[in-house]
């Protein structure tokens, strides 16, 4: 057994009546890959910006290495290592690949609140940046502007941008969504890649994606959790079938 | 082939700026030979002061995305605090400058802490309110004179040395002052903090996810940009001589708005060009009997129809497609 890294207890979010999430409990065990999946409305999104802080607890508890988080802000989680990405590709458009990383990296490296230097002094962020970059096969675009991506490039480089934060779980909202097919395999091989030696917690519609990648999968029905454990123990759920129709089998 | 790319960028980008520094150098050099020409130095000085004004809203909007209406309150305060300093406690001038500017940062931070808890056009009002409040101070307050404002006011010796009712010196005092100002700007723009704010307008909620408190930063350009109003407005007093209510007057927000969005928002040069060019028509209508606002408003449906991007941006465009077809 290893040690739980992120965990939710009995976490709740009301909006106006609507209850998106119940009394949802979840353990991510440090270095695995923990996968959310459920039908659409099911409450992953809404329990990925809680665990993230993006969105305000209506009860419950969520404890990230063991200290409750529940009242922190989205950037002091981020700060210390809990990273999340976003369901829609999210980078700065308009600045180039190498310059999307290197902002990352310069709140950890202390470059950000300096007004009087010259950008010059930004040059020592280079050789990390180049490193992550290579790493998600990108370093050849570095001076390409984000927007001019392909789809597929945007996920590298956005993980690349994640990576820069030095992670020690990252929460990647539907990886594969908008991937074309025939870049399914190689963006599931960066996420293998970006997972070694780190958690990671994602939601993913492809349950093929899910089922190659998890060491462990929650599903979630209705904003609760309707069953947990492997791809083989989850799949054989007759609830899970259920909430499934079996349409989303490939 | 990477590296001819590399060296291609490097030499197209040293062509860039070797045009800027150029087109910079000729610009300074016609505002240090001003003087000898016979052209009218106040004009100059006043036009130079607005566009260090202009310049800190553009700082502000151009590269933090915040759109203030109320910008005015930090040239404003900048202003009277000089003034009254100058006047009444008899200062010198430099004691009086930076005391202006310390009157505008601090109003900018408080200002800013409640501005920026909004987005978007609750800001802008927000902004507009509480300049408004500040204008009403300074029409009620018995120190800043009602209606009549501060006049007079005695410019003294700079470091106690220099006489700066001498043409020249007071010229090229306030002309360090500008570029100073200006130089800061630019300063600010090409630092780590300006890639930063350059991210945050790009995608707030990305920058949020990086572990930014983007809240920090937006405090800080406002407040960098409010002590740079405010230095412009202190380098305005020792130019006329006075703080009058037209200084905290929402006009004068409208004013340098127009300015930026004339000359191009979000350049260096931009702001500059701008001020220039509606201070010009000011003072060319002034005595013609056309009303100036009738004109500017003209050339700013005009800019926004024709040149979206400004005077400056149209022609930095145009240098940039000239640049990339060769």
């Amino acid at each position: 057994m290893r040690d739980i890294i992120l965990e939710a207890r009995e976490v709740t979010r009301e909006f106006y009546g609507f209850t998106a999430v119940r009394a949802v409990n979840l353990q991510v065990r440090q270095g695995t890959v923990h996968s959310l999946i459920g039908p659409n409305g099911a409450g992953k999104s809404t329990l990925f910006n809680l665990l993230t802080r993006f969105l305000a607890l209506t009860s419950g508890r969520i404890l990230y290495k063991g200290v409750d988080i529940g009242a922190w802000n989205p950037a002091s989680v981020a700060q210390r290592g809990l990273v999340r990405s976003f369901q829609i590709s999210s980078l700065f458009p308009k600045l180039s690949v190498h310059e999307n990383v290197r902002v990352a990296l310069q709140k950890r490296r202390s470059l950000a609140h300096q007004f009087w230097r010259h950008e010059r002094c930004l040059a020592q962020l280079d050789e990390r940046a180049d490193a992550l970059l290579e790493e998600v096969g990108l370093l050849s675009h570095r001076g390409v502007r984000a927007v001019d991506l392909s789809y597929g490039r945007k996920r590298a480089l956005e993980l690349a941008t994640t990576l820069a934060l030095e992670p020690e779980v990252i929460l990647l909202d539907e990886p594969m969504a908008g991937v074309g097919h025939e870049d399914i395999e190689r963006v599931a091989a960066l996420v293998r890649r970006v997972a070694q030696g780190r958690t990671v917690l994602m939601v993913e519609h492809n349950l093929k994606v899910v089922a190659d990648l998890s060491d462990t999968i929650t599903v979630l029905a209705r904003g609760q959790v309707l069953a947990e454990g492997s791809y083989a123990e989850v799949s054989a759920n007759p609830e899970v079938r259920t909430a499934y129709m079996g349409s989303r089998h490939e | 082939m990477t590296t001819g790319i590399i060296t291609a960028l490097g030499t197209a980008s040293s062509n860039r700026w070797g045009r800027a520094t150029w087109l910079g150098l000729i610009a300074l050099a016609l505002l240090l030979a001003a003087p000898f020409t016979g052209v009218y130095t106040e004009f100059v000085l006043h036009a130079l002061c607005l566009a260090l004004f202009a310049s800190a809203f553009n700082l502000l909007f151009g590269f933090g995305g915040l759109l203030s209406f109320g910008h005015v309150a930090f040239f404003g305060s900048g202003a009277y605090t000089t003034a009254y300093a100058l006047k009444v406690w008899g200062v010198t001038p430099e004691v009086g400058i930076v005391l202006g500017m310390l009157a505008a940062t601090a109003l900018g931070l408080v200002f800013g802490a409640l501005a920026i808890r909004r987005q978007g056009i609750y800001f802008a009002m927000i902004t507009l309110a509480l300049a408004q409040l500040l204008y009403f101070l300074f029409v009620q307050a018995p120190f800043a004179g009602a209606e009549d404002g501060i006049q007079d006011v005695t410019r003294g010796r700079l470091f106690g040395l220099f006489d700066l009712d001498h043409p020249l010196a007071i010229y090229y005092v306030v002309v360090a002052i500008c570029l100073g100002g200006l130089a800061v700007v630019q300063r600010v723009v090409q630092s780590p903090f300006g890639h930063v704010l350059e991210a945050i307008r790009e995608n707030e909620a990305r920058a949020i996810s990086l572990g930014y408190r983007v809240n920090s930063y937006k405090l800080g350009v406002f407040t960098l940009s409010a002590a740079l109003a405010g230095l412009a407005g202190s380098a305005k007093v020792l130019v006329l001589q006075l703080a009058t209510l037209a200084d905290v007057s929402w006009h004068l927000s409208g004013e340098v708005i127009l300015m930026t969005l004339i000359g191009g928002v979000g350049t260096l040069a931009g702001p500059v060009i701008g001020a220039f060019v509606l201070v010009g028509l000011d003072t060319s209508l002034a005595e013609s009997g056309i009303a100036s606002g009738m004109v500017q408003g003209a050339l700013f449906i005009a800019c926004v129809l024709v040149l979206r991007r400004g005077i400056w941006g149209f022609f930095a465009d145009r240098l940039e497609r000239a640049r990339t077809r060769h």
